[in-house]
């Protein structure tokens, strides 16, 4: 009894070795990735990604545009696939007719929008490729109002940074919400989109209206779009870092 | 008589320099960036733990994919597909903790999942890594280290069935001729150094939306930024292969002698003879 238990016994101690040294040096890894210090020396990175990017890729380079043939055939929704919010669910109701989107806050000219005003404005349509902050990508076509048409018709004040974009749906127990710089809003490739692969837009990829910031990441295109306000600090919106995926420790610039 | 040999033996051996400061420093320094690289990267991966080829994901069918299913009794299992194979590696990959999971716990930083995290250990360490390259590289260019001891010569090639033999069968070089790299080290060296290291680095950068603006030809080279994302990943897995076959050799072609080289800079040599 005693030899059969030898090997096991060895066996065991051996794995608790190894285990017991994984598990110190994971912990260290866990400790370090919890403390608060330790996080924001690694985070200071993005103080160098965010305009190093920006500088390279230039105030106008566009992100590159496929042709029909390569869009995917099943394209992923992620976050709210389907909003519950009762407000949502009643404009979905209503096939969204009474959708309308606000521009407000620094802009010399608010404006309050109806579909049929967004599809005025001069529009552009892209066949780009989508990359999720998980990994995957997939190749979409949009055609949205160009943000830049609609910030002229608003005006924005000298003052004003950013575009927050405040939407319509709850995820987890927070209202979405994002943001991108004035340079990016007025970017070619940013649109607000309210067609997806020459349909109206569905409700798993944002219906009716969502953003469209090509040369980033996807949790930057706001889906379920109501309101773009115009802003000059980010500090008062959610938990102050400019975005729903932002509070919860993702960067702002979103560029890899 | 044999103390007497010994000590002979011990006299007719020589140390001398076979790794600069800068050498050791950079060397360790990577050992370091390169753990968190490699537990990072494995916390994104788990994020999405699938492969594909290409400019898109074609999620029904990955080049790899470490997920997870029910056996016929039920029980959740790990499943790892590389292309048409199927293995079952419930408790290491697809299934490990009593979840779905990619890796496992203790492959990933941090051990719990938490792709922000892992991101910003990957993205701060990935400038380590770069600079700690770059600053290799020109010291190597400028000290002659890549000429003098990693360019491979024409006698290192004409030797090379004779080393590789020597190699499996476990024969190291000894005397002078340990002096030098021999050639399957200068060669491994210089992959690692010229191949591994610059494509990982610029698959990482293919993964970038924004750089893709600024650099699409990188695109171009690497067939998309999911065949980027593969590529990237079997860099990372070169590394690990490179890492353990790096330490088997120095384990067994003299750890004393080769951890001393690379901890203080001094390798011995035998200098033969009776002198």
């Amino acid at each position: 009894m005693s030899e059969q238990e030898k090997p096991s016994r060895r066996k065991f101690l051996k794995g608790a070795a190894l285990a017991a040294g994984g598990a110190a040096l994971s912990g260290c890894g866990d400790a370090a990735s919890r403390n608060k210090a330790v996080q924001k020396t690694l985070a200071s990175a993005d103080a160098v990604n965010n305009p190093l990017q920006h500088f390279l890729a230039g105030k106008n380079g566009l992100a590159r545009e496929f042709s029909e043939k390569d869009i995917s055939p099943v394209f992923r929704a992620n976050g709210s696939v389907n909003p519950r919010d009762a407000e949502y669910r009643g404009h979905a109701l209503e096939g969204f007719e009474n959708w309308r989107v606000t521009v407000d806050g620094l802009v010399d000219n608010a404006l309050d929008l109806s579909l049929a005003d967004l599809r005025a404005f001069p529009s552009r349509t892209q066949i780009t490729r989508h990359d999720c902050v998980e990994g995957w990508s997939c190749i979409g076509k949009w055609k949205g109002a160009r943000l830049s048409a609609i910030l002229d018709a608003a005006r924005p004040k000298r003052e004003a940074k950013f575009a927050v974009f405040h939407c319509a749906d709850t995820l987890g127990s927070s209202r979405y919400y994002e943001s991108v710089s004035l340079p990016d809003a007025r970017h070619e490739q940013t649109i607000l989109a309210y067609e997806m692969n020459d349909a109206p837009l569905d409700i798993p990829h944002g219906a009716p209206v969502r953003l469209r910031v090509e040369r980033m990441l996807g949790y930057k295109h706001a889906k379920y779009v109501t309101r773009v306000e115009l802003a000059s600090s980010l500090e008062t919106f959610g938990r102050g870092k400019g975005g729903y995926w932002e509070d919860r420790g993702y960067a702002w610039y979103a560029g890899i | 008589m044999s103390a007497l040999r010994a000590r002979k033996e011990k006299r007719a051996s020589t140390l001398y320099l076979r790794h600069p400061a800068a050498l050791r420093l950079t060397h360790w320094f990577n050992v370091i960036v390169l753990s968190v690289m490699l537990g990072s990267g494995l916390q994104i991966f788990n994020a999405h733990p699938a492969l594909y080829w290409g400019k898109t994901s074609t999620f029904d069918r990955p080049f790899i994919e470490l997920t997870y299913d029910y056996n016929a009794d039920n029980q959740p299992i790990g499943v790892t597909r590389i292309g048409s194979l199927e293995f079952n590696t419930t408790g290491l990959f697809g299934y490990s903790s009593e979840r779905g999971r990619g890796f496992p716990t203790w492959l990933t930083l941090p051990s719990y999942q938490s792709l922000a995290s892992g991101r910003r250990w990957h993205f701060f360490f990935a400038w380590a890594f770069v600079l700690n390259g770059l600053a290799f590289f020109i010291w190597a260019l400028a000290r002659g280290h890549l000429r003098r001891d990693l360019l491979p010569t024409l006698a290192d090639f004409k030797k090379l069935p004779h080393t590789i033999v020597e190699h499996a069968l476990f024969r190291f070089p000894k005397g002078e001729e340990a002096r030098r790299y021999n050639v399957i080290q200068k060669l491994t060296y210089l992959f690692v150094l010229f191949v591994l290291g610059p494509v990982i680095v610029l698959t990482g950068v293919t993964m970038s939306p924004t750089l893709n603006a600024a650099y699409p030809f990188l695109l171009d080279i690497f067939g998309g930024r999911q065949s980027a994302r593969t590529i990237h990943f079997l860099c990372a897995f070169g590394f690990v292969l490179f890492f353990f076959v790096h330490v088997a050799l120095v384990i067994v072609s003299g750890l004393f002698n080769n951890l001393r080289s690379m901890i203080t800079g001094y390798y011995r040599i035998e200098t033969g003879g009776e002198r």
